[in-house]
């Protein structure tokens, strides 16, 4: 979940804390970090490796963007911008009109990433998917736990936080720019599939997917990855309309094949916080009471889709002909 | 250190806090304490008390410099061998507290229980039948629903097996003596330590759990490799450590309250959506967990009190919840007020992960009180249990009048 830049800006509820731009530096080509800090010098809530913040830019646009900076400051909060030419103005907006001072929303935190215990972890970034790992190496480091980080990006110089990585690190760390050394050599430097060791990896959904071919063969649950946009799945399992029964309410809906849960129930007169609608941040997440969802988002873990007891209204849709909600 | 020189040393005060006269009624000690100053120096065990609310709270949520990991009792597990394994949640820091603390939290949301609450409200309904029927207008509330609800729903929820739930209570109590000092409290447990812990640790393991409850989800985390397989028992420990004893003394915090507070009861009968509020509340005035210590990661200075680097700081939980610069009128037991900061559950990273499942405990059991019992009221002084750490119970006797 680095920077949903691609994906439309979706109307969403006040934030919960309006932040100020302390900092805005460039620590890479196309790449801005922007340190966030309390108007009134408070705390900041609290977060773990892997989560991200929902930043409400003030033209409005919500992008959502990992924490890379130090959790034992909580003072302040770091993110890290990648300029993308085919967004829809969040990154353009940061890199060329938000400026230190200037007050940002913020929801969250979220982590739909965490570092897991292992006896070693493989870290596998792609470009700016390195701003989640970053405080995870943070933290195999603090627990002394090996690590290897694979870093791959364009460009040497459009890689964030390179100078930092190798500086502190030194060998944990391999560069691998595009134009030096072409495209990652994944099944070489994964190896062997090991138990104890844990891969996580985020990047662009081309580098996921070789991840993923790569760790076919390891343990189940080994590898940890993080989208920038939801996965693409099948078709839906039914191609024919269903109904949604609001629970409290008594009200039923028929939701038809061009139409989302989400909207349907809204439409009904069911009230549902909602954020990204595309299944990636789970925000609108509600109990099911009955009926069997068609799990279609990237944010519950296998084990959450298998007990079939919520869905994510969004993007999530019916595999029997009638679904009942906790709304 | 010029920093020194700024820093006034703290008042002091010889009370002890773990003293039985304290234990019995600590309401005057922590006024006495929270009147003292914003940090006391308690000479006889070498610790800085917090009692204000804005201390207390503000030390609760800064996890980086009052760190749990060195006990969250008066033993400083730096120089002292704690009496257990310590708890991978209590007595733990990021980053090692992160993968426990998320797979616990994560079993018990609110999502997670909410498949519990028809069962859950079901047995309440019983019980309260049962309790009227057999026990008629008079009886002990803290055994016959205090004690009796919990004990009737959370070992099953947790995949207990049938044998040496008699057990729970037992070692809940001496664990929370434990965080005292090793008073005579903690010498009437002494012969008990062995036996209760072996049968703690026997229920932890993954064949002496049902296949649906908390404990073989803690499990089921391990196989997806989000905790370690060692990991696994201790964080089961921790549900059987805490789940127990803090509800029973919770729930009849919430009975006293309400016996002692007849409008209040009807507000209740009236409103029973306040269910939750009000157990909150009662969370609040009791505080069942009335003390936690943590240990200073650096000298740090507290409303101009330097607390060197390795000292232990005691916060005073239930002074805070009637702290009257935080509370109005804090004394009193009020369905009106809003609870919310309260720190009877802690706050920050270490607040209670079983919240949620008190609170729908509290809920079903006070919503079946208020459809059949229209009045309560104490039948006899109540009697108290001393714990060197909760607000505990073991006699209150009510009489009530059934709705028609």
């Amino acid at each position: 979940m680095v920077a949903h830049d691609l994906l439309p800006a979706m109307p969403r509820p006040a934030p919960t804390l309006t932040l100020r731009v302390r900092a805005k530096d460039t620590v890479a080509d196309g790449v801005v970090s922007l340190t966030l800090v309390h108007p009134e010098g408070a705390r900041l809530p609290d977060w773990t490796p892997g989560a991200h913040i929902d930043l409400v830019l003030p033209d409005g646009t919500t992008r959502q963007y990992s924490l890379c900076g130090d959790r034992w400051d909580p003072y302040s909060y770091r993110v890290a911008v990648l300029r993308e030419p085919a967004g829809r103005g969040g990154s353009a907006y940061v890199h060329d009109r938000l400026a230190p001072g200037d007050p940002v929303g913020i929801g969250g935190t979220h982590n739909h990433f965490p570092l897991a215990p292992a006896d070693r972890y493989l870290f596998i970034a792609g470009g700016i998917g390195i701003t989640p790992l970053l405080p995870m190496i943070h933290q195999a480091e603090l627990m002394g736990i090996d690590w290897q980080l694979l870093y791959g990006g364009r460009t040497r110089p459009s890689m964030a936080f390179r100078d930092h990585l190798a500086d502190t690190y030194g060998g944990r760390v391999h560069l691998r720019p595009q134009d030096e050394y072409g495209l990652l050599d994944l099944d070489t430097w994964l190896g062997r599939p090991d138990p104890g060791t844990k891969v996580y990896c985020c990047g662009p959904a081309p580098l996921l997917a070789a991840v993923e071919e790569a760790c076919a063969g390891w343990p189940p649950y080994s590898l940890r990855t993080e989208r920038f946009t939801a996965a693409d799945r099948a078709e839906p399992v039914r191609q024919t309309s269903f109904e949604v029964e609001l629970s409290r309410t008594g009200r039923t809906v028929t939701v038809t094949p061009d139409v989302s849960v989400l909207h349907a129930v809204r439409g009904a007169g069911a009230e549902v916080l909602s954020s990204c609608e595309q299944g990636t941040c789970g925000t609108c997440l509600v109990p099911v009471l009955a009926g069997t969802p068609d799990h279609r988002d990237a944010v519950l873990a296998e084990h959450e889709r298998a007990a079939g007891d919520c869905l994510l209204p969004c993007v999530s849709r019916s595999r029997s002909d009638r679904l009942v909600l906790d709304l | 250190m010029p920093e020194t020189t700024a820093t006034a040393a703290a008042p002091t005060s010889d009370a002890d806090p773990f003293a039985p006269e304290h234990l019995a009624d600590p309401d005057p000690l922590h006024q006495h304490l929270r009147d003292t100053g914003p940090v006391v120096h308690l000479t006889r065990y070498n610790v800085h008390a917090l009692a204000r609310h804005q201390e207390v709270h503000a030390a609760l949520v800064d996890w980086g410099t009052f760190q749990s990991g060195a006990g969250v009792g008066l033993a400083n597990f730096r120089h002292e061998k704690p009496w257990r394994p310590p708890s991978l949640l209590l007595e733990a820091d990021p980053p090692h507290h992160d993968a426990p603390r998320r797979v616990l939290r994560e079993i018990l949301t609110p999502l997670a229980l909410r498949r519990l609450r028809e069962t859950w409200q079901t047995v309440a309904d019983e019980l309260v039948e049962t309790v009227l029927a057999e026990q008629g207008t008079e009886f002990d509330a803290f055994t016959a629903l205090a004690t009796a609800f919990p004990l009737r729903v959370f070992p099953d929820a947790v995949g207990l097996g049938p044998y040496g739930r008699e057990n729970l209570l037992p070692y809940g109590n001496m664990a929370f003596n434990a965080f005292g000092p090793r008073n005579d409290l903690v010498q009437a447990d002494a012969h008990r330590v062995a036996e209760l812990s072996a049968w703690v640790n026997d229920q932890c393991v993954r064949e002496a759990l049902s296949e649906d409850g908390f404990g073989a989800r803690i499990w089921a985390a391990a196989d997806r490799g989000d905790l370690t397989p060692a990991q696994a028992p201790l964080v089961v420990r921790s549900l059987l450590t805490a789940g127990v004893d803090t509800t029973v003394h919770g729930l009849a915090a919430a009975l006293y309250a309400f016996a002692t507070h007849p409008g209040q009861w009807q507000r209740l009968r009236e409103r029973p959506e306040l269910a939750r509020v009000a157990f909150d509340e009662a969370v609040r005035w009791q505080s069942p967990v009335q003390t936690f210590f943590r240990t200073a990661t650096k000298d740090v200075d507290i409303a101009g009190t330097r607390i060197p680097e390795g000292g232990k700081i005691l916060m005073f939980l239930g002074a805070a919840n009637r702290d009257p610069r935080r509370w109005s009128d804090p004394d009193r037991f009020d369905l009106a007020r809003d609870p919310s900061g309260h720190v009877g559950f802690g706050m920050g990273i270490h607040q209670c992960v079983g919240q949620h499942v008190a609170r729908l405990e509290a809920e079903c059991l006070l919503t079946a009180l208020a459809r059949r019992v229209a009045h309560l009221e104490l039948a006899g002084p109540p009697r108290r249990h001393l714990n060197n750490t909760l607000r505990s119970w073991v006699q209150l006797p009510i009489r009530i009048r059934t709705a028609s």
